[in-house]
């Protein structure tokens, strides 16, 4: 290979002469900018600029570069060009770059904010993200209204396709998790309630924090992994379509079309998945406490029908329908307020299990203290 | 065979699964020269377009790039050919989480040495020759579907393609601006020397650009006529190609009865 193309200049009368020499390869790189900025150094005494390109071999889009560059800086110094040496096809291009002109007002500026602005602007944005969340509920519960009085335009196919997606479908994954819950739990208790002999009230430990707490916030957790998610990631695509725009202008809310479904059979599933969790997690319990210990099924199965109250599940499924649309929510939001890109679909699915999680949780603290003070 | 044939499509038959699509499809694109395919909705203007760059693999016969076949190519060679393709997507297909300049300037990052400074420069001189001068730190979505349009051939053009390729280009821009893409094109295929195989029904754009063509018929499945447009619409006998040819339109002379 020849060397790559270069340039050069030099003074002829009162004109600069740049010479423009060798192959222009893209591949080969463009010639350094502060060479450009030397050589015209001498510009600024000169009257214009011509070339001459008598040693040029092929050329591609880095001379095009190179020279429209050169041109800005001549245009910039106030001193005149001569294209007429240049080869045809370039000047074409040049011509094709520069016959529309930048859209005044177009270019971003970014600037840099001070602290004060940086803050003041995560604040509003907060304030904002809070009043998007009460919209959200408000317009939520409206949906809610209107399918009780039998007015919400939804597909029934639509409702019965998500309580098969967020009921029967996740059983597998639900039976893993319960059951592995109850069997560390067990075993946990047992190291523990065995140095004082008491280890049958495993059953007791095991069956009431299932039921009380684990089974509702184990589901609750899972169906925001993996329900909570694809929520946020089918209503954010269907936003990059504009999908969501078609619904709006043929007068469908979005809010009755795709949200209420997805609510209505999180808050009604969860509750069962809870319950069945509760019971695998017995199990898991059970076989742990007869194989480590020495129970029988049958003394297991009695102390947790005697520890356990209805009040004991019923807390646990009334918190589970809550935590239902708590996720469901949490995803529909995400979803519908995603950007419309690749990268911001994902990043809603992951804010939709992240603030899932977090409101389960907290949701969950606020529960254990109302019961406390009701002494439920 | 013309030797200066830069693409020779020889016996291609088109099928998703067991439907076929198109049989037996054979012609050339001369080098430098503008090739329209055309066709209507449907008819497989688009497969053709995924078999010559190699996203669908042939049910039978052969794609030659010169003298070299892309169908039978070793994975790396088929890479560096296409390299040196340009390819514009129907829908434009620019990466949405990227600023123009970004995607214009990753087959650069990719595929050359250049520094991200070098970079910009050219992704900037690229999006300028498109009209989008000053666009360069703009999201895909803040623009407007023509200029995503316009971005996603100055994508298309960032490492000097030697063949482009235009699916339905026009498609989804006014009048003014679909024009100015076909003047756009034609300068580009001038001063760059590519090759330009373009898809589209567009009756305005296919007589003002093309120097060759195939159309596509789908209930024949196989080309029904080829040539130059304005030959064809000419000299062809085939009522067909004149009702594609002039928007369904009868032919002068032939009247109807009554
Ligand atoms: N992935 C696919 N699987 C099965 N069939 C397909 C697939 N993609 C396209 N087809 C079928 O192939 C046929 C041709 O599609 P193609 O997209 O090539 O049409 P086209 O000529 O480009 O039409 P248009 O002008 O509307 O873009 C259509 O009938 C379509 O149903
Ligand atoms: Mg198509």
């Amino acid at each position: 290979m020849s060397g790559s193309g270069t340039f050069s200049v030099a003074r002829v009368d009162d004109a600069l002469c740049v010479h423009l020499t060798g192959v222009w390869s893209l591949d080969r790189g463009l010639p350094p900018p502060a060479a450009l900025e030397r050589a015209l150094e001498g510009a600024a005494s000169a009257r214009r600029v011509v070339f001459d390109t008598a040693g040029l071999g092929t050329w591609d889009s880095s001379l095009v570069t190179f020279v429209a560059q050169l041109v800005e800086r001549c245009m910039r110094l106030g001193v005149g060009i001569e294209r007429r040496g240049l080869p045809p096809g370039l000047l074409r291009l040049l011509a094709l770059a520069e016959a529309v002109p930048e859209k005044a007002g177009a270019r971003a500026h970014p600037v840099r904010a001070s602290i004060a602005v940086r803050i003041g602007t995560a604040t509003i944005a907060a304030w904002q993200e809070a009043v998007g969340w009460l919209a959200f509920l408000g317009g939520a519960t409206l949906a809610l209204g209107r399918f009780l009085i039998g007015r919400a335009r939804y597909r029934r196919v639509d409702l019965a396709i998500e309580l098969q997606d967020a009921g029967a479908r996740a059983l597998p994954i639900v039976t893993l998790i319960s059951f592995l819950v109850g069997m560390i739990m067990a075993f946990v208790g047992a190291v523990q309630l065995q140095q004082f002999g008491a280890s049958i009230y495993v059953a007791n430990m095991v069956a009431i924090a299932m039921a009380r707490e684990m089974g509702a916030m184990m589901t609750a957790i899972i169906m925001a992994g993996r329900t909570g998610s694809a929520y946020a990631a089918q209503l954010g695509t269907m936003n990059v379509s504009q999908e969501i725009d078609a619904l709006t202008t043929m007068g469908i809310p979005a809010m009755d079309f795709l949200v209420l479904p997805r609510m209505l059979a999180l808050s009604l599933m969860l509750p069962l998945l809870a319950v069945y969790a509760d019971f695998v997690g017995i199990v898991g319990g059970a076989v742990v406490a007869t194989g480590m210990l020495d129970v029988s099924l049958v003394q297991y199965w009695e102390q947790t029908k005697s520890a356990l109250t209805v009040t004991d599940f019923t807390t646990g499924v009334g918190k589970s329908a809550v935590f239902g649309i708590l996720v469901a929510v949490a995803g529909c939001l995400q979803g519908l307020r995603s950007g419309r890109s690749a990268a911001a679909v994902g990043a809603s699915a992951t804010a939709a299990v992240v603030s899932a999680i977090v409101l389960v949780i907290v949701a969950d603290g606020l529960f254990a203290v109302v019961f406390n003070i009701l002494g439920i | 065979m013309a030797t200066d044939a830069h693409i020779r499509v020889h016996g291609l038959t088109m099928a998703y699964g067991s439907f076929v699509l198109m049989r037996d499809l054979t012609f050339a694109v001369r080098r430098g020269a503008v090739f329209v395919v055309m066709g209507g909705s449907g008819s497989g203007k688009s497969t053709l377009l995924r078999h010559l760059i190699g996203l669908n693999e042939p049910a039978a016969g052969e794609v030659f790039y010169g003298d070299v076949s892309f169908t039978r190519a070793t994975p790396e060679a088929r890479e560096g050919m296409l390299r040196r393709f340009g390819v514009l997507y129907q829908s434009g297909a620019l990466f949405s989480s990227l600023t123009l300049a970004e995607n214009v300037g990753l087959p650069l990052g990719e595929y050359t040495h250049l520094s991200p400074a070098e970079i910009r420069e050219v992704a900037a001189l690229k999006l300028a020759l498109v009209g989008l001068r000053g666009f360069e730190d703009y999201y895909p979505s803040q623009i407007s579907g023509g200029m995503q349009k316009r971005a996603g051939l100055a994508r298309a053009i960032a490492l000097d393609p030697e063949i482009l390729f235009f699916d339905e280009p026009s498609a989804g821009l006014d009048p003014v601006s679909s024009r100015r893409l076909d003047d756009l094109i034609l300068e580009l295929r001038h001063s760059l020397g590519a090759t330009v195989v373009v898809v589209t029904h567009e009756l305005a754009s296919i007589f003002a650009i093309a120097d060759d063509s195939v159309l596509l018929d789908a209930d024949s499945r196989t080309i029904i006529a080829s040539g130059p447009p304005r030959e064809l619409l000419a000299q062809s006998a085939d009522p067909r190609v004149h009702a594609f040819l002039t928007r369904g339109e009868e032919r002068p002379g032939a009247e109807t009865h009554g």
